[in-house]
């Protein structure tokens, strides 16, 4: 199944893997503790501090490290989060139709019609700022998303002769959801998971730049821009590294979305 | 003897191709052709799908389809071989010398534009009439072409007028810049067969009028035999056999002709109705926010293990007939018995058993079967679903299954991706077998394949008639079909039944006008039954 990989996936495979790997064993690898004070605010790069110390003289590559954990853990937990619940939501109203169609879709069109940020910031600003909170947040705002894709893609399929079949021959809804339906909606699916899981980065990484995210002193790549925002006036390039982390991941993960999509879109199986 | 009008010498085609998973590629698909046409002449191409007839035909414009590409020999019209002339010399040949009429006239049309002002628009743009001139030839070749309201037609918009009218409207716009040649690509095959008898008359004048050369493709030998002088027969990108149309038709020297030349002569004992397995007793069903009735009163009996055809032109209820028995959609008035119990109305109450014991086959096989599933999956799943089979016992019967569809072994695994339009047919055959139904409801099963796919098919559903006593309901517009499997034929037209009985009844005199036009309509393999059918009804029509 890994021969032909393109050079593109290739590529995006050894970064996404790479920070996740990262992520996953950030206290061993992290050279110093994630709140450790270990120098001068803002030393450049040396042999004993790969990337500087950041405003308050704490090691940034430890910073960065420990960040991307939080951040793609957030990230990752809510786009699970979203896909399971608005493909199921989705998938059902297509198959149900009627009026449980039409009572999802338009509670969907309501929250959707409120800015997902501000929407975030009123909810989170009443509630307690926890790790599982930002999760349960960013999932639902964004399970609304995947709901529409999901629904319009479950839409046309179910109107096929193969799920009239299924239908005809007297399987339940479960079969018709889980087996006709979804894996060929599966293909745009994935396509949506690679996006919306960079989405589901910048929105985190907002969150904390506003002060309304990861609450310090735990480290996440947005609150390390928002740390370190003041040394750009004095040419410090400190809050690029946590930018410059997320447009490579951001990257990354979209080449390897690409791939699965051109393999899950064939229609046999995966064989030449 | 001066050079003929088109000279097609070597014609080598490729297209790219681009599996999944593999570098994308060059593969061959002409051969190398040779043909001659002759001023005034017309050349019909004949071939299955995939014979590359359509792509030969396109190459006399020099255009390549998608990827597909004129990798050598030499197309030759009024003395220059125009692939040698670049794209300014394409762009003066196409439109003026040479002009295509395509196979779906709905599709090719631009719906936000007048039909004139596309019928006229390459003769202006080519700058070989003034617009009023080619208004004028329209006018004249929409009346030539029998189109009602000549003079007005051209200001109506494309989904104005019905599709018999569109493609000789197409017609029209292929003929009024008066080139040499046309290319005709499959015209009628989307028509219905009263609706083809004419416009295929139309085009016959228009060519024998104008005289104009024209290349007519199409898959329909019956067809091609009425316009064509000459017919060309091919197979995978290759020549099979080339002649004129007598010899072709009256005497085939190759194996493969001799075989399209004998289609449908399959020969089918009808037999005597019995008492029904299925009776649809006044049906009236209309579709949910409409306001007509689409079936009136419908009443049919289908005999166990016997065939009941239901023949009817595009919209007259004949698909709705068979969703209001699978209860997809509700009748208005009426009822169904089936096996001797009442059917509810709607599917979602039948029980398991009466789910399991009428099973139905679609037209289009690719869209039939899941295509993330395995064969073994979709066949397997009926076996699962009814007879609860599991493990060795379902892969023995799922082999034995695909064993009676002639498809053998190794198919098991395969994807419907990768397999034949016949073979997903065969796929889909044995999915509804799979469940022991009492009768099948076979929607048109035949009209998307071949003629020879087609008849394989069909043999096979006769066949499996006699081995497992199954009466099916057939659903078809083709009168060769009927002819070939039906014990009994309901004719239908507006949603009514016009004519009702066992097979030799219904095709025997005396007819009903209806049935009349329908039976006269369906091409003959015979040289001049065009104008034998059309002499036949314009006496008729005097006569009255």
């Amino acid at each position: 199944m890994f021969k032909n990989i393109p050079i593109s996936a290739l590529i995006g495979l050894f970064f996404t893997g790479l920070y996740f790997f990262v992520a996953i064993f950030a206290p061993w690898i992290a050279p110093y503790g994630m709140a450790e004070a270990v120098g001068d605010v803002w030393e450049p790069s040396s042999s004993e501090h790969w990337l500087g110390t950041d405003s308050i003289g704490r090691d940034l590559l430890s910073r960065m490290i420990y960040g991307g954990r939080t951040t793609i853990f957030i990230a990752t937990a809510a786009t699970i989060l979203s896909f399971t619940l608005g493909s199921v939501l989705g998938l059902t109203a297509a198959v149900i139709g009627g009026w449980v169609d039409q009572a999802i879709s338009r509670f969907v069109d309501l929250i959707m019609s409120i800015p997902s940020l501000i929407f975030a910031l009123v909810v989170l600003s009443v509630m307690p700022v926890t790790i599982p909170v930002l999760i349960i947040v960013m999932g639902l705002l964004d399970s609304t998303r995947v709901y529409r894709l999901s629904r319009a893609v479950a839409v046309d399929i179910n109107v096929m002769d193969y799920v009239e079949a299924a239908t005809l021959r007297g399987e339940g809804r479960k079969w018709i959801i889980f087996r006709e339906i979804l894996p060929n909606a599966l293909s745009p699916l994935v396509a949506e998971m690679g996006l919306r899981f960079i989405f589901a980065v910048l929105f985190v990484s907002t969150l904390s730049f506003l002060g309304l995210g990861v609450q310090p002193p735990n480290a996440d790549w947005g609150g390390i821009v928002k740390e370190n925002k003041d040394g750009i006036v004095y040419g410090i390039p400190a809050a690029l590294v946590p930018a410059f982390a997320i447009a490579t991941l951001a990257i990354s993960v979209n080449l390897v979305a690409d791939w699965v999509l051109a393999r899950t879109t064939s229609l046999k199986g995966g064989r030449d | 003897m001066s050079d003929p009008l088109l000279k097609v010498r070597g014609l080598k085609i490729g297209a790219t191709v681009y599996p999944a998973d593999a570098k994308p590629h060059s593969i061959e698909i002409v051969h190398g052709v040779d043909f001659d046409l002759a001023k005034g002449k017309v050349l019909g191409l004949i071939g299955e799908s995939g014979a590359g007839k359509s792509t030969i035909g396109l190459s006399a414009l020099g255009y390549g389809r998608g990827s597909v590409e004129i990798t050598g020999g030499e197309v030759w019209v009024n003395g220059r071989d125009i692939l040698k002339g670049g794209i300014s010399g394409l762009r003066d040949l196409r439109g003026a010398e040479v002009t295509y009429v395509a196979q779906s006239a709905a599709a090719s049309f631009n719906p936000a534009k007048k039909i004139m002002d596309q019928v006229v628009e390459a003769s202006i743009s080519q700058g070989k009439f003034t617009r009023a001139e080619a208004e004028d030839k329209a006018r004249v070749l929409f009346a030539k072409l029998g189109l009602p309201d000549p003079d007005n037609i051209g200001s109506r918009y494309p989904h104005q007028v019905s599709g018999g009218q569109l493609q000789r409207c197409m017609t029209a716009l292929a003929l009024c810049p008066e080139p040499d040649l046309v290319i005709f690509d499959e015209p009628t095959t989307a028509l219905d067969v009263t609706t083809q008898i004419d416009v295929l008359a139309a085009i016959k004048e228009a060519i024998r009028d104008t005289g104009v050369a024209a290349i007519y493709i199409t898959h329909d030998l019956a067809v091609v035999a009425q316009v064509s002088d000459e017919i060309m027969v091919l197979k995978m990108g290759e020549m099979v056999e080339y002649g004129t149309v007598d010899q072709i038709i009256n005497s085939p020297q190759e194996d493969y002709t001799k075989a399209l030349v004998s289609v449908r002569s399959i020969e089918h004992e009808e037999k005597k109705p019995t008492a029904p397995i299925l009776s649809a007793k006044n049906i009236t069903a209309r579709y949910k926010g409409t306001k007509f009735d689409v079936l009136h009163d419908v009443s049919v009996d289908i005999s166990p293990g016997q065939t009941l055809a239901i023949v009817g032109e595009s919209g007259s209820g004949k698909s709705t007939l068979a969703r209001v028995i699978t209860g997809l959609l509700p009748p208005k008035a009426g009822e169904i018995d089936f096996a001797g119990r009442k059917l509810t109305p709607d599917q979602p109450s039948r029980s398991i058993e009466d789910l399991r014991e009428l099973q139905m086959i679609y037209q289009m096989a690719d869209v039939a079967m899941n295509p993330r599933q395995t064969v073994g999956t979709i066949i397997g799943r009926p076996l699962e679903f009814y007879f609860g089979m599991k493990g060795e016992e379902k892969q023995k019967r799922i082999q034995e299954l695909l064993d009676e569809i002639e498809m053998g072994e190794g198919f098991i695994d395969r994807y419907p991706a990768e397999l034949s339009g016949g073979q997903k047919q065969r796929v889909c055959i044995a999915r509804a077998l799979a469940a022991k139904p009492k009768l099948i409801i076979c929607d048109e099963v035949t009209s998307a394949l071949d003629p020879l796919v087609a008849d394989g098919i069909l043999k096979l559903l006769l066949d499996l008639q006699k081995r497992e006593d199954v009466a099916y309901l057939f659903i078809t517009h083709d009168l060769a079909t009927v002819r070939a499997i039906a014990d009994s034929i309901a004719v239908m037209l507006q949603g009514k039944v016009v004519r009702y009985g066992t097979k030799s009844e219904v095709l025997s005199p005396p007819f009903d006008d209806y049935t009349d036009l329908l039976l006269s309509s369906v091409p003959e393999m015979k040289l001049g039954w065009l104008e034998n059918v059309l002499a036949t009804r314009k006496m008729e029509s005097a006569g009255n």
